[in-house]
């Protein structure tokens, strides 16, 4: 079989998986605004406990990650092969710095009782335990899509030290990122959603 | 010899059975990215998954042959139609012609050699397997096989003691094959089209799966996260469907038919594009309406998929919400009229060559148009109330996906048959084992609409006597429409093992695919062809 190179082509691919990707998101963001309507005073109570300096790190520390994944993308559109590796390495770190953070604050929720399905947290209003159970839904699947980001950019990383990505061949690291950013996007609103809308 | 660079089969030319790749034996298969294997796969799966789900159906009607009859418990019983319908709507119908058909023959279609991404094909395939493995070992698992009906509606999917969540995941697996089809299929239609292969060149059959994979695409994750989330209720009790914590089971059925009911657009839209095929080469004229029968399809896409509340006019959803769903509802029946008014005409005055193909496509027109009239007449509001959940149901919605899809099924392995194993079957046989089947459909479904009217709810597993005769004609029909499939797939496998070597184009069709040999070579086309002219411009 003959192989053939269709850029386009590669890209469309990927823009529609992302647009799949779009709609199963959606489907959760779907029950958040039919439910915030529902119990508006539940959720606004609700969102002052949790930790908005921990959030905005983790914004923060996101947006930082998508601007290292284009500059990888870049560079080695270049031909800069080592800082292409070295912004991957860096973006890979930060997925896993976003993950620690969102470990410490899943953890101090948890130590207060507040949990799916905890005695503490089926004592409190309807409206709070479903901020609660969308709040751990959406960020758990969320935190799923970051670390299958992070699993798929250590393998361009390796792709990329074995030069099988190169000046030449750079699609499959280009729709990594479109995967990363989209994840940040997510990201971009559950933040609000969860965190500053009170 | 070529001819616009297709080869024209004179001499032979081995075909893609006896391509030599890197793999032998079973592998040469199940490690091939070659669009024809891969058809070929999704093929012997389904057909295997369909006998299955049949033979759970056979169970069902043997079990309601007479009030009281006692062939298994309930709990049984709940299984039994769960799985027929788990197995037949995920696993048979809503891949089988895309995934089969569509795999093998859009990108012939359009004189491509391959799909856009054939290892992306591949992973599907495995996606699939997988899936189907897991649905079947969540049977002798956990709590046993799933009884929820296949739509695993909150709180009862919650709550139920049997193996939910390993059911439901088998279930999102399917999901992510069907997604990566959707992928291939629209990127194969936009960046593979041979030279001078416009859209509107293109066969309807490419855009019936045109439209399809869109619905696919877009769909589907709906569904995913839905069975998602069961999963998380019940291992984690979130409480987003639960109504004790707060949940609304409402916004589950939503969620549900988002998916669900354009899922009915993924069954038929691809069987109307193989009607669409075979009508204009066995009445030897050119379509009717070309570009009316490929917007309908895109029409059918889009409105369909925003009719899904007629599911739900008994739950409880808004006044409002049911006038508009009810609406759109009517709305929809619009571009699927506009497909039967066209293959009606493209009939007329031509000269019509009866042969099996066309057998089963006009049988399609005839038991799709009943089962689209009955399911306008459930869509009005106040008609709904009575009949929703009753036989009628049943009736209309297998009127639709046996009578529509499961005849276009059989019309796309008729027509096309010859050219996949380059053997032709035997016509006459293939033309009793249609009317064994058609009169079988029909007595077996028919009397599921009287009996809804007259009040029989579905899913039951008993009834009273007076609902028995008609019971029982509907059981003796599953009988004969067995009989049907047993000698129609008889034949089939007749012509692989000594039937008569096929033409490379035994029905005269104008299609690129009957311009090369049968069965095809490993790439298709020696040199890719350019298109001069449409589809159905038959000399």
């Amino acid at each position: 079989m003959e192989t053939h190179q269709d850029y386009t082509g590669s890209k469309i691919g990927m823009w529609l998986f992302l647009l799949s990707e779009i709609l199963l998101f959606g489907g959760l963001f779907l029950l958040y605004s039919s439910y915030r309507y529902k119990n508006p005073l539940d959720f606004h109570l609700a969102a002052w406990e949790l930790n908005r300096v921990l959030g905005t790190i983790n914004t923060l520390i996101l947006i930082t990650s998508s601007l290292f994944m284009a500059l990888s993308i870049f560079s080695i559109q270049k031909g800069n092969r080592k800082l292409s590796i070295l912004f991957l390495l860096g973006t890979i770190f930060l997925g896993l710095l976003f993950l620690s953070v969102k470990y410490v604050e899943w953890t101090a929720k948890i130590e207060h009782g507040l949990y799916p399905n905890s005695p503490r947290l089926l004592g409190r209003s309807k409206g709070e335990v479903l901020f609660f159970g969308l709040y751990y839904s959406m960020t758990g699947l969320h935190g799923l899509h970051v670390l299958v980001g992070i699993s798929i950019l250590s393998v361009m990383l390796v792709l990329m030290i074995k030069g099988k990505i190169n000046q030449n061949r750079f699609v499959p690291l280009e729709n990594s990122g479109l995967y990363w950013h989209l994840v940040d996007i997510i990201w971009i609103f559950l933040f609000p959603l969860f965190y500053l809308i009170t | 010899m070529t001819k616009n660079g297709v080869l024209e089969g004179t001499h032979p030319i081995a075909s893609f059975y006896q391509h030599q790749g890197k793999y032998r034996g079973i592998f040469a298969w199940i490690l091939s990215t070659d669009h024809k294997r891969i058809g070929l796969l999704y093929f012997s799966l389904i057909l295997l998954f369909f006998s299955v789900a049949v033979f759970f159906g056979f169970l069902m009607r043997l079990k309601l042959i007479a009030p009281g009859f006692n062939l298994m418990k309930p709990q049984m019983y709940n299984s039994i139609f769960t799985l027929h319908g788990i197995i037949m709507i995920f696993l048979v119908v809503i891949p089988a012609i895309p995934t089969i058909f569509g795999n093998f023959f859009l990108p012939i279609q359009i004189g491509a050699r391959d799909v856009a991404f054939p290892r992306i094909n591949l992973l599907s395939w495995w996606l699939y397997i997988s899936g189907a493995t897991i649905v079947f070992l969540s049977l002798f698992t956990g709590g046993g096989p799933i009884d929820t009906g296949w739509t695993f509606y909150a709180p009862y999917s919650l709550r139920t003691t049997v193996n939910v969540p390993l059911a439901v995941f088998g279930v999102f697996v399917l999901g992510m094959s069907s997604i990566l089809t959707g992928v291939n299929l629209v990127t194969t239609t936009h960046r593979l089209r041979a030279p001078g292969m416009t859209w509107f060149r293109l066969p309807l059959f490419v855009w019936g799966i045109y439209a399809t994979a869109w619905v696919q695409i877009l769909a589907t994750p709906v569904i995913g996260i839905t069975l998602v989330l069961i999963m998380i209720e019940r291992y984690f009790g979130v409480g987003v469907f639960d109504p004790a914590k707060g949940g609304d089971p409402i916004l589950y059925q939503h969620l549900f038919w988002i998916y669900s009911h354009p899922a009915v657009y993924i069954i038929i839209l691809p069987a109307m594009g193989v009607i669409s095929e075979v009508i204009p080469v066995f009445a030897r004229k050119r379509i009717f309406g070309y570009k009316a029968i490929a917007f309908s399809s895109i029409a059918i896409a889009s409105v369909g998929s925003l009719v899904w509340g007629h599911h739900m006019f008994v739950s409880g959803q808004s006044d409002l919400a049911n006038l508009i769903f009810s609406l759109l509802t009517f709305l929809v029946a619009v571009p699927s009229a506009v497909k039967v008014f066209n293959w009606v005409a493209t009939l007329y005055k031509g000269s019509i060559e009866l042969k099996p193909p066309l057998l089963f496509a006009l049988t399609f027109i005839f038991l799709f148009s009943i089962g689209g009239l009955t399911g306008l007449i459930q869509g009005a509001l106040a008609v709904n109330m009575h009949l929703h959940d009753t036989y009628w149901v049943v009736g209309h919605f297998h009127y639709i996906i046996f009578g529509g899809m499961g005849f276009g099924f059989l019309a796309a392995i008729h027509y096309w048959f010859p050219k996949m194993f380059g053997k032709m079957y035997n016509w006459k046989r293939a033309a009793w084992g249609w009317l064994i089947l058609f009169i079988g459909f029909n007595v077996l479904y028919f009397p599921m609409l009287i009996l809804g009217w007259e009040g029989m709810p579905r899913r039951y597993y008993d009834y009273p006597p007076q609902f028995h005769t008609l019971h029982l004609i509907s059981t003796i029909g599953s009988w004969i429409l067995i009989a049907g499939l047993i000698l129609i797939f008889y034949n089939l496998f007749q012509a692989l093992r000594k039937g008569p070597r096929a033409e490379d184009n035994p029905w005269g069709g104008a299609t690129l695919e009957w311009q090369i040999p049968s069965p095809p070579p490993t790439e298709n086309f020696e040199n890719i062809p350019t298109v001069e002219k449409g589809p159905y411009e038959f000399q």
